[in-house]
């Protein structure tokens, strides 16, 4: 593992993240964070996803013509959600009929897109592959963040735990934030992530 | 009439694409940057709902339901294929965003000037695709609604559109925190936009 190698997974963590940087993938980010727990399936879904479709692409650049290579992604993409939605049904249903169609969205989500015309397309299958990892851990650890902090303050637990209940919190006059589950307060939030991030990094700063 | 009526108000306000689905997020933030650019998008987007999500219906009722090939013979009654929906659907999406495009260079150059770049990328908009995911879920009767549904999804996504390019326009004039510049406020303001529109919520329909 060499040192590029290793920025490839590590860059789209902080200089380069998925979301609060590049813009991409919002769409899912917000809809899925009410909870930890289907932020945490969405986010190793959507890592499977752009990886594998990183590595196929990739393995094709050189055959895929360019004037319908958009089509060739979305199909090669539209196969492997089909794929992991066969799989979320099977393993996890509950949490599947949560995403419900966002699952299906993760074919039209920015981030698989963006990656496979900007990287996959360009670069060799190894180098891809570690792209769309650290990329899919970048759009992760945002997912979280947001799952964490909303399903928090808005349900007043962890992982579906009453942590604020067995806490005792309730007994003392606190109420759960209801705005924070809404659709309003993710927007907020990510905004809120965008600014500490530029705040203690100058160079992302826009003019 | 007054079914159809209802379901499109309640595209446009209630359940709109963006503040309450969070539909199109990546090609709202992007192109938001000025009314006129963003007013173009906005009505290709709606053009590419009304043809597409119309289309997938009939795919999703004669092809893709369980039980739906029966009008084929009725020894089909028993297949499902409703897993391939994903895969179908974007590529009806993906095909007639195709033909639109050449249809419009065709028949009105002008038009195709000022949407040209845009067009393409509507296939991959998860507004278009999300709006057949909801049709499909939701269930709707008959055609006519599905049209009320996707002219009113368009609307609303129309007006969300403009709405937030032309606050933009404005902001560029005002002193913001330098870390907050660009997308940073851009995000806080939809969030108030859609607490605005989450006063619509209470409207039974």
């Amino acid at each position: 593992m060499s040192s590029k190698n290793s920025s490839l997974i590590t860059n789209p963590f902080s200089k380069n993240n998925p979301i609060t940087v590049q813009i991409l993938g919002i769409c899912s980010a917000l809809a899925v964070t009410a909870q930890l727990k289907p932020a945490v399936v969405m986010a190793i879904s959507v890592t499977v996803v752009v990886a594998l479709a990183n590595l196929i692409i990739s393995l094709m650049r050189n055959t895929i013509p360019p004037r319908i290579r958009i089509i060739v992604q979305l199909v090669v993409v539209s196969a492997l959600v089909v794929l992991v939605n066969q799989v979320l049904m099977a393993f996890v249903y509950d949490v599947s009929k949560q995403l419900s169609v966002y699952v299906g969205l993760i074919i039209t989500n920015c981030i698989v897109m963006g990656r496979l015309e900007a990287f996959a397309m360009t670069n060799k299958p190894w180098d891809s592959l570690l792209d769309g990892i650290g990329n899919g851990l970048g759009y992760a650890i945002i997912l979280v963040i947001l799952g964490f902090v909303r399903e928090l303050f808005g349900s007043g637990s962890i992982w579906g735990y009453p942590i604020c209940e067995k806490l005792g919190l309730y007994n003392i006059g606190y109420e759960n934030n209801g705005l924070v589950i809404l659709a309003p307060m993710a927007l907020i939030l990510v905004g809120i992530i965008i600014w500490i991030q530029r705040s203690s990094d100058k160079t992302l700063q826009e003019k | 009439m007054l079914e159809f009526f209802n379901i499109f108000v309640k595209s446009i306000f209630i359940d709109n694409m963006i503040f309450a689905f969070f539909l199109g997020m990546c090609s709202f933030l992007a192109v938001s940057k000025t009314v006129k650019t963003s007013a173009g998008l906005g009505i290709a987007v709606t053009f590419v709902l009304l043809v597409t999500v119309p289309v997938n219906y009939l795919l999703n009722k004669y092809v893709l339901q369980p039980g739906a090939l029966t009008w084929i013979s009725d020894s089909l009654a028993n297949v499902d294929l409703s897993f391939l929906s994903l895969i179908l659907f974007i590529a009806v999406i993906a095909a007639i965003v195709q033909i639109v495009e050449m249809v419009v260079e065709k028949y009105s150059p002008s038009l195709y000037n000022s949407l040209g770049i845009f067009l393409p990328l509507i296939a991959v908009n998860c507004a278009v695709m999300g709006a057949s995911l909801f049709m499909q879920q939701r269930d709707y009767s008959n055609i006519g609604d599905v049209f009320a549904f996707s002219l009113g999804s368009g609307i609303g996504w129309f007006l969300a559109i403009v709405g937030i390019a032309a606050i933009r326009e404005k902001l560029r004039y005002s002193h913001i925190p330098a870390p907050l510049k660009g997308v940073g406020i851009t995000f806080i303001i939809t969030g108030l936009m859609a607490i605005a529109f989450m006063s619509f919520m209470g409207i039974k329909l």
